[in-house]
């Protein structure tokens, strides 16, 4: 009895609270799979290119933000910007400390370490295409931007579904450690709850079992929007 | 650039550098272990043993390894009957914890990679040998053993990358390793991008190190299928991949 008290949605129960942090958890991680879409996509262009600065600019930042600890990139991102934030602060006449806002600093680190690996996600995809379709879009008369649009955009989203799902997962694991910074999503919530009811197994099991739904909620997603995907195209190896 | 001061900085990191290695060979050693042992159950013919090992596989590949954590360091001490056992003085070491954590989550990770390991040893070759009058240990010993070690090689690289990476969630529950002694100085002195950078070094050193060693392991093991051109082993391309 005492379990469902504390789990359950009254005035002593954890549920609403809990419910609210798994949203955000959620929400956190679909801001940072939109910021990394927009660093992959110029990462992933930067080392598709013929110059040598531009694939060795994004080299560098696929091998820093896939190397180095997630934990260190959201302290960097989390105290970084408190500083900068409480340095603007000061210039127009604000005393004392800011903190960055929570939300924002762990989607931008989530956001900056899912870029680069979407980055290689998409390379792969561009590189699937076969070369021909693009020579036959060209061929045509097609100018590149509309060639880009028509021809290669869709088929890299196509291919892409399996890594961005791999992308996502991790994503969501990693947002777990946002909660340093006091933003109160799943696991801050669950910290909360374990600590100040000291029922820290019980509260930590439904922590991991709410992010067990999570992932594979998303693993089902993600597997019918392959199959949407590929419903035009011949039947091939490894296919859901 | 206040070079004594990030020369301080790199003095304090590397001080805290064997308590990362440790944490990351202990956890390794003791987590390929435990894959061997689920992937035994994975591929099993017992289909309690082959559940259970399923179970486990979805269970700590899809929670996130610091819920896994808490719940070792600060769940398991709830129960009077762990503090009273003889196992307690162990447990209570946020060292020991950390390092059953990762082990634990590791453990998942690896048996999945062992296991597309196993399914790319041709049948055809574990047909020959029986012909040949081999089975049981010395089947697996001398033929499907080294062939699936071969086949799972890349993708274990990218595993023990990521783990070199997960040691930095030992800090949360105090071990002082380098991603905790670089939160420490962060907030001593609020130079963010100084600390921050000593440390990713300190990380990126290991890693490339790490995979350094790795790529020279699978050069060896591939040395008899290689043509001319493939011969110079390639860490760049390697370089950590997304988890399977």
């Amino acid at each position: 009895m005492e379990i469902i008290d504390l789990l359950g949605f009254g005035d002593k129960g954890w549920g609403v609270l809990i419910l609210t942090g798994m949203a955000l958890t959620l929400c956190v991680t679909l801001a940072s799979l939109a910021i990394g879409a927009v660093i992959g996509a110029i990462v992933a262009a930067a080392k598709l290119s013929d110059r040598w600065w531009s694939r060795m600019l994004g080299t560098a930042y696929t091998t820093v933000f896939r190397g180095v600890p997630e934990l260190l990139i959201i302290y960097l991102i989390y105290f970084g910007g408190s500083s900068a934030v409480t340095a603007i602060g000061q210039a127009i006449g604000i005393e004392g400390f800011l903190g960055m806002p929570s939300f924002l600093a762990g989607a931008l680190a989530v956001g900056l370490i899912s870029g680069a690996y979407q980055a290689e996600v998409y390379r792969g995809a561009y590189r699937a295409i076969p070369v021909g379709e693009i020579e036959a879009a060209a061929s045509i008369g097609m100018p590149p931007l509309r060639s880009l649009r028509r021809i290669i955009l869709p088929q890299i989203l196509r291919f892409a579904i399996p890594g961005l799902n791999n992308v996502w997962q991790l994503s969501l694991k990693d947002s777990a450690l946002i909660s340093v910074t006091g933003l109160a999503e799943l696991m801050r919530t669950t910290q909360v709850a374990a600590g100040s009811t000291r029922q820290y197994f019980l509260f930590y099991i439904v922590g991991g079992v709410l992010y067990l739904v999570l992932t594979s909620f998303s693993e089902r997603v993600f597997n019918s929007a392959e199959r949407k995907s590929n419903k035009s195209m011949p039947r091939g190896m490894g296919q859901v | 650039m206040d070079f004594p001061f990030l020369l301080s900085t790199m003095k304090s990191l590397l001080a805290a550098t064997p308590t990362t290695l440790g944490l990351f060979s202990l956890s390794i050693f003791f987590g390929g272990l435990l894959a061997l042992l689920i992937v035994t159950m994975r591929v099993s013919n017992n289909i309690v043993a082959r559940n259970f090992a399923k179970g486990y596989i979805f269970v700590f590949r899809g929670s996130p390894l610091l819920i896994q954590m808490f719940l070792v360091f600060y769940g398991l001490g709830q129960f009077g009957v762990i503090r009273h056992s003889i196992v307690w003085p162990a447990l209570r070491e946020p060292f020991v914890c950390a390092v059953l954590s990762l082990a634990l989550c590791t453990g998942g990770y690896s048996a999945e990679i062992f296991r597309s390991g196993l399914r790319a040893v041709p049948p055809g070759e574990i047909e020959a040998a029986r012909a040949a009058g081999m089975s049981g240990f010395l089947l697996l010993r001398r033929i499907i053993a080294p062939i699936a070690f071969r086949h799972a090689l890349p993708a274990y690289s990218t595993e023990i990358v990521l783990m070199v990476k997960s040691t930095a969630l030992a800090s949360l529950v105090t071990v002082w390793e380098i991603t905790g002694v670089a939160q420490r100085l962060i907030s001593q002195t609020y130079r963010t991008m100084e600390v921050f950078m000593c440390a990713a070094a300190l990380y990126l050193i290991l890693n490339f190190l790490i995979l350094q060693v790795l790529a020279l392991i699978e050069h060896r093991l591939n040395r008899h299928n290689l043509r001319p051109a493939e011969r110079k082993p390639s860490v760049m391309s390697a370089f950590f991949g997304a988890r399977p």
